[in-house]
């Protein structure tokens, strides 16, 4: 099953590092994984995307939690919650196809942020699978690049992840 | 008082009441060995390679319960450190290993023995910080040790720049009074009603085993895993790592289990209706394969660590908690009920555990003239009245010391289990022989092993280490020739070790005593001069059965149940 577990961390050199490190070295997959600092310059909040059983899902949380760096953890999964993703494409955008892509755009709600005479680069916020749906209604030879942020995401209503 | 990096290092050693720190100079430590030669309270003992100071710290470690302390140098030092480091990390033994690493300025640069020693060991410390100024030395340090001794004990590794411990910069010293971790809280109380549930259990139970490891030691609970266990009047067993937690004289001890342990233990996991897990991990080489492990128990498991609940075996009653908490209030929950356990059912359960003893799993030829490795064991055991401090090596050395050295008494048994690293007994005796000055420490190990760490005679010579080393020779790599006989078909692939050195010449080169013994009869003999012997290190070279196994034995993907026994074993019941 698919988990997206939430952590707050110390922001220290090396935090990063020790979480993926904990994945790679006991085998836990990592979907995705995105790290940034929080409103709280000494903490980051890290979000981390695996697929496991239960089993592995509950050794993840207990192994993270050992880890020193590693306040707080909430595994998303589990209750209402709210996921997004970036993502920016680079589209090839001759003739009659830069029309459509701003009608695509649209659609998604997406935003075009740069304009050249052959190219578009869209930039779209969403669920991953809005983001997937996006892509697949392109051309596959029309996408130049894609890049994704990996998908952060938080508790819905009074539930927060804070110290 | 103004300090230098060097300086703040040993006091802060101090303030942790640190006797002893093993180590091996270098560059990048030159300052904080200046440091250490103007003072006399924290002596350094000089190893031979800087594994053996990790070693030498993990033996005084176990043999204390107080921290150990090592320091090496960067670079190759901080790398020959590692396997020391995983050693401490596999066995939850609480240590301290500070390393040099060039000047800040040059982190990152491929300097002159740079290794990036936070890098490497981060999958196997239980933490590891890198000094980034003079003014983080002493809180760091603090936190080291908070870190190395509290909850699930493991090593910490302090990683420290050259230019922070320069003797020309110095700065008031405090070293901390306290430290707080906000992401680090181990737990400490175990939930009542858990232990509730698991007394229900254990009172209930028909036919129910003790099972505890290691973590009995390291949480000192051995008085009270006793007591429990003399009340319950139930059959307990140890894991390798939990010998000597209870008294293996007792009557209720049933002997270690798992792969190698006796007929009765493993029979009676397997058949086993209640278990309590004690302080142990449910490790593979206890397990046997899981499918067929513990098939018909309720398993309840008290641990300080939650993520070793439920890791391999899927248990019904958890207990987070440190052990001796636990064990105690289970024993006031114990000691209010007026209900017993059912003694018709115990008694059924005990003649059956009898029955198993009877098959004598241990056998070995006791007339032998060739010399048995378990009677070199079972005869230094009866001539130290089973008291001494037993270092091993890894092998089926090992594995004869666990099983014929009776010990009644925690941190007695000094071997490397979790990692299993050859060449861990002799280095780790020199810090137990620090540790404990006027106690007989006995090295069990086989010839390959004493060679990865042998250049440590030197220091033994040095430091007077008055150590018995016995070496249990029968010139092969004799674990991995078992093996290969029962499941290569004695294909004997490099196990082979051939090119032996003399090694009473080879002792008596670093300027001990040595002794070859070749028949059964000199071996009370040898012994008994080695032990008379009290102010010598004595190297006893025996030429054992070169093709002994270590029975019983539970092969890879069989269950408890599915023991290969000693097919000389003349069964006492008179089946053949």
């Amino acid at each position: 099953m698919r988990h997206i577990i939430a952590v707050l961390m110390e922001n220290e050199a090396g935090a990063l590092s020790r979480v993926a490190g904990l994945f790679s070295a006991r085998g836990y997959n990592i979907e995705s994984l995105t790290v940034a600092p929080t409103n709280d310059p000494s903490l980051s909040r890290l979000t981390v995307v695996t697929i496991g059983s239960d089993e592995i899902i509950e050794q993840i949380t207990k192994q993270l939690n050992k880890l020193l760096d590693v306040v707080k953890l909430v595994d998303l999964t589990s209750i209402k919650h709210v996921e997004r993703e970036m993502m920016l494409t680079k589209v090839r955008a001759v003739g009659s196809m830069r029309e459509e892509y701003k009608r695509i755009c649209e659609i998604f709600r997406g935003k075009i942020v740069d304009v050249t005479d052959t190219t578009y680069i869209i930039e779209l916020t969403g669920a991953s699978d809005k983001l997937d749906s996006f892509l697949s209604s392109i051309a596959e030879e029309n996408i130049l690049e894609v890049v994704r942020s990996g998908v952060s995401g938080m508790a819905r209503g009074e539930k927060c992840l804070k110290l | 008082m103004e300090l230098s990096g060097g300086e703040i290092i040993i006091q802060a050693l101090k303030e942790e009441g640190i006797e002893y720190l093993f180590g091996y100079p270098g560059g990048a430590v030159l300052h904080i060995y200046d440091a250490i030669y103007q003072q006399d309270d924290v002596k350094h003992v000089l190893v031979r390679h800087e594994q053996a100071a990790t070693h030498a710290a993990d033996g005084y470690a176990r043999s204390t319960g107080k921290p150990g302390v090592c320091l090496v140098t960067s670079g190759p030092g901080a790398t020959n450190a590692v396997t020391g480091i995983a050693t401490a990390y596999m066995d939850s033994i609480p240590m301290i290993i500070l390393t040099g690493q060039v000047a800040r300025r040059m982190i990152g640069t491929d300097a002159f023995q740079e290794a990036d020693i936070v890098g490497i060991t981060r999958p196997c410390v239980k933490h590891n910080f890198l000094v980034q100024s003079l003014e983080d030395l002493a809180p760091t340090l603090k936190k080291a040790f908070y870190v190395a001794t509290t909850g699930r004990p493991g090593p910490v590794v302090v990683d420290i720049p050259k230019d922070v411990t320069a003797p020309n910069i110095k700065i008031p010293f405090e070293y901390p009074y306290s430290v707080d971790i906000r992401s680090y809280n181990p737990t400490v109380t175990g939930h009542t009603g858990q232990i509730a549930k698991a007394v229900e259990l254990l009172i209930q139970a028909k036919r129910p085993v003790i099972y505890f490891g290691g973590g009995v030691i390291l949480g000192e609970a051995h008085e009270e895993l006793t007591q429990l266990g003399r009340t319950l009047d139930y059959p307990v067993t140890s894991t390798l790592m939990g010998l000597g937690a209870y008294p293996s004289s007792d009557k209720n001890f049933i002997g270690m289990l798992g792969m190698h342990g006796t007929y009765e233990a493993n029979m009676a996991m397997h058949d086993c209706d209640v278990l309590l897990a004690v302080g142990a991990r449910f490790d593979d080489r206890v397990t046997g394969e899981i499918e067929h492990f513990c098939p018909y128990a309720k398993i309840i498991h008290i641990d300080i660590d939650p993520s070793s609940i439920s890791k391999n075996i899927k248990v019904d009653v958890p207990i987070v908690g440190d052990v001796k908490q636990v064990l105690t209030e289970m024993q006031n929950q114990i000691d209010g009920l007026s209900q017993r356990a059912d003694d018709g059912a115990m008694a059924s359960w005990w003649k059956l555990i009898n029955e198993w003893r009877a098959e004598n799993g241990y056998y070995y030829d006791r007339e032998s003239e060739i010399i048995k490795p378990q009677y070199v064991v079972e005869k230094f055991c009866e001539l130290t009245l089973g008291e001494a401090f037993i270092c091993s090596d890894v092998g089926q050395h090992q594995m004869f010391a666990a099983q014929f050295y009776q010990f009644d008494k925690p941190r007695r048994w000094i071997n490397s289990g979790g990692l299993g690293t050859m060449g861990f007994g002799l280095p780790s005796a020199m810090g137990v022989q620090f540790a404990h000055p006027d106690a007989t420490v006995g090295v069990v190990t086989g010839e390959a092993s004493i060679q990865m760490c042998i250049q440590e005679l030197s220091a033994c010579q040095q430091y007077n280490l008055p150590l018995k080393i016995l070496n249990l020779n029968n010139g092969y790599l004799g674990m991995v020739r078992q093996w290969q006989e029962f499941s290569y078909e004695k294909r004997y692939s490099q196990s082979y070790v051939n090119a032996l050195p003399d090694f009473v010449k080879l002792a008596e080169s670093y300027g001990h005593v040595g002794m070859k013994i070749e028949k059964t009869s000199d071996v009370e003999g040898a012994l008994k001069e080695s032990l008379n012997l009290k102010n010598r290190l004595v190297f006893m070279d025996f030429i054992t059965d070169r093709e002994e196994n270590v029975y019983p034995m539970i092969e890879a993907g069989k269950g408890h149940h599915q023991m290969r026994m000693n097919p000389n074993r003349p069964s006492l019941r008179g089946e053949s």
